[in-house]
């Protein structure tokens, strides 16, 4: 089965020039990256800010122009398609972005933001519009008569609720979550990924969720991407890499979580300039286990099913086990079980 | 995971069926009772400033003269009468008369309709051709924005008033082609501006949203970015009215607008200087509209801004 969508060696790299205009070479955002995201389930991409993996993000949906490489959207080449056929295509490839109150055009009522897609793609009858924004509007846990105000008049919450149904309205196969909790309030969080498990499940999407929230990534993610420096350098079932990190710097995220507590000491020093990042391994400067070769040979990202790339994934000392209950994970789960209403009652809408 | 048998039935998401146990609606709209628009709230602040409102008052005031000018005016305003020349205002001449005669009061009600006109139909004119050209610069970048950009940099290297001049004498005396000049050389601020703010709106995420959405890119210009560049592309209007009238009387001072005898603010105050101590009123009058409706169209103006500011997110 051909997978949803596949990247096949992209690369982002954007220029750095000085005052005058002059070259200073290039920020590498995303240098060489290649995942195949199969139909169905979440895809986390986890590293440190500045990583790149938001970029990637908006270079899979092609709101980045790649440099080189290819984006294969149900095997079919987006870099190939022309400004209106990729435009088409969008019906069923959408994005949520981090910031609620940034992405809402606040000229437009919620009803014509989440009905902009169904004009957009012709996706049911307009007459029907209406019904099907207060239907999205339902579905994402929103009262229908809020449809004719406007974004201003709304919790952050809410208005990720609102960009929520406007990304889902068109009927999308596949949904980019650009670290659609982040900047939500703690409680509020829980019940957003509430809801996005819901969706996720209801609808069969296939989720990206980009993230740097180890404890909502371990909740519902299938799978895991870690990316340092503009490489993705493991990539497996979520289980998997939580429970047997491959690569030294999945093990130090993992140890970072606070409250973790493993035995892995923490990472010493920056991380490296993205415009000139360091030959070899891009990790071996700050990598406790890097020899002379790390320096010298770039790693390649090997195994099946659960990949990494490190010369030494299969002989570095077992990883120190994550405490089973880790706190941030814990605070998120108690709060989603608070927020979700007990089984006996979820026929009827509260 | 348990969900895996639903996603298996691939295709496109189904969003009809019937509910499945989803989230509660936990977070209760805790909003205003009624909605409100964005025009609607600055509308509710543009009244609460009381200068605005006066600057509002006037300028309807001025308006209505213009339009109405053959009921309010008391006589021909182009009527000679070697009768009454020079006369100081009185019950007959609310104003005076001029040194042929002429009603000053009814040239100064028609002049208003010279000078709204030349104001107004000017600037509306700027901002059709000004706002296009700064948002396909600002939206589609590249060569084009060079291009269009130096072009308005090198308009408004030369002050607005010299240009204006120019291009009058250029295109001949008449108030049709003052009003053209006035156009032209006030255009470039539009252009500037609308770039400005698309270049802004252009770096947004609900830009990028619109266009993850789908959007061609006239439809992120017309119906995303122009009604958010709005508020500010009206507040330099109604300031730029008030120049285009000042630019309008100078015009018509140096013979380039209004040609006589129709009446006009700029040429009678041109044929008052030479009676300046003698009948200070042909000056007076015509002087005191002009500071009039700049005073109050600069009002407005600054009303507006503050109103539709969106960082006094308050009150």
């Amino acid at each position: 089965m051909t997978p949803l969508l596949e990247l096949d060696d992209v690369e982002k790299h954007f220029p750095v020039r000085d005052a005058l205009g002059r070259s200073r070479g290039a920020v590498r955002a995303v240098d060489g990256v290649s995942l195949s995201v199969p139909e169905g389930g979440v895809l986390a991409i986890v590293g440190e800010s500045g990583c790149g993996k938001s970029t990637l993000g908006r270079v899979a949906l092609r709101l980045i122009e790649p440099d080189r490489g290819a984006i294969r959207f149900q095997g079919e080449d987006l870099r190939r398609l022309s400004g209106a056929a990729l435009r088409a295509r969008r019906r069923d490839m959408q994005i949520i972005f981090q910031d609620p109150f940034a992405s809402l055009d606040p000229r437009m009522t919620v009803e014509d933001a989440v009905a902009e897609p169904l004009i957009l793609h012709g996706t049911v009858p307009r007459a029907r519009i209406r019904d099907r924004v207060a239907e999205m509007l339902v579905r994402v846990g929103l009262r229908p008569e809020l449809a004719r105000r406007w974004p201003h008049e709304f919790s952050g919450g809410q208005r990720q609720r609102i960009a929520i149904a406007r990304a889902l309205a068109s009927g999308p196969k596949l949904v980019i979550g650009d670290e659609p909790v982040s900047a939500l309030d703690v409680s509020v969080q829980a019940q957003v990924v509430n809801l996005l498990q819901d969706l996720i499940r209801d609808l069969g999407l296939t989720f990206i969720l980009i993230s740097h929230d180890l404890g909502v990534v371990r909740h519902i993610a299938d799978r895991v991407a870690v990316m340092y420096l503009g490489r993705i350098v493991e990539e497996g079932p979520a289980p998997e890499v939580f429970a047997n990190p491959r690569h030294p710097y999945t093990r130090a995220l993992l140890a970072a979580v606070p409250g973790q507590g493993t035995a892995a000491p923490p990472l010493e020093g920056d991380v490296p300039s993205p415009i000139s990042p360091p030959p070899g391994c891009r990790f071996h400067t700050r990598c406790p286990h890097a020899a002379a070769r790390c320096s010298a040979e770039v790693p390649l990202l090997l195994g099946a099913g659960h990949r990494a790339a490190c010369h030494f994934a299969d002989t570095l000392p077992p990883a120190a086990p994550l405490r089973e209950a880790d706190p941030g994970g814990e605070r998120l789960r108690r709060l989603q079980a608070f927020f979700r209403p007990p089984p006996a009652q979820t026929g009827a809408m509260p | 995971m348990s969900a895996s048998d639903d996603r298996s039935a691939g295709g496109r998401a189904d969003l009809n069926r019937p509910r499945q146990p989803m989230s509660a609606v936990i977070e209760s709209p805790a909003v205003a009772p009624a909605a409100e628009s964005p025009g609607r709230r600055a509308l509710r602040r543009f009244l609460r400033h009381r200068l605005a409102v006066f600057g509002a008052v006037v300028v309807l005031v001025f308006a209505a003269v213009a339009l109405l000018a053959p009921l309010v005016a008391t006589a021909d305003p182009n009527a000679t009468s070697w009768s009454a020349i020079r006369r100081a205002p009185s019950l007959q001449y609310w104003f005076g008369t001029d040194e042929n005669g002429r009603d000053v009061f009814s040239r100064v009600v028609w002049g208003a309709r010279a000078s709204m006109m030349a104001g107004t139909i000017s600037v509306v004119v700027a901002l059709l051709a000004g706002v296009p050209i700064g948002l396909l610069a600002g939206l589609v970048g590249g060569w084009v924005d060079a291009l269009i950009s130096r072009v308005a940099d090198a308009m408004l290297s030369v002050p607005f008033l010299i240009l204006a001049i120019a291009l009058a004498a250029f295109l001949g005396p008449a108030l049709e082609n003052a009003m053209i000049a006035i156009a032209i050389s006030a255009s470039p601020v539009f252009v500037r501006l609308a770039r400005g703010m698309a270049l802004d709106a252009r770096a947004t995420d609900w830009v990028e949203a619109a266009r993850a959405l789908g959007n061609p890119p006239w439809r992120i210009g017309l119906l995303h970015v122009l009604p958010n560049i709005v508020p500010p592309l009206l507040v330099q209007a109604t300031l730029a009215i008030a120049e285009a009238i000042i630019a309008e009387a100078s015009l018509s001072f140096l013979g380039l607008g209004q040609q006589p005898p129709e009446p006009s603010w700029g040429s009678m105050l041109n044929s008052a200087q030479r009676f300046l101590t003698q009948a200070p009123w042909l000056a007076v009058f015509p002087g005191l509209a002009i500071f009039l409706v700049v005073l109050a169209f600069n009002l407005v103006g600054d009303g507006l801004r503050d109103a539709l500011d969106p960082r006094s997110d308050k009150r």
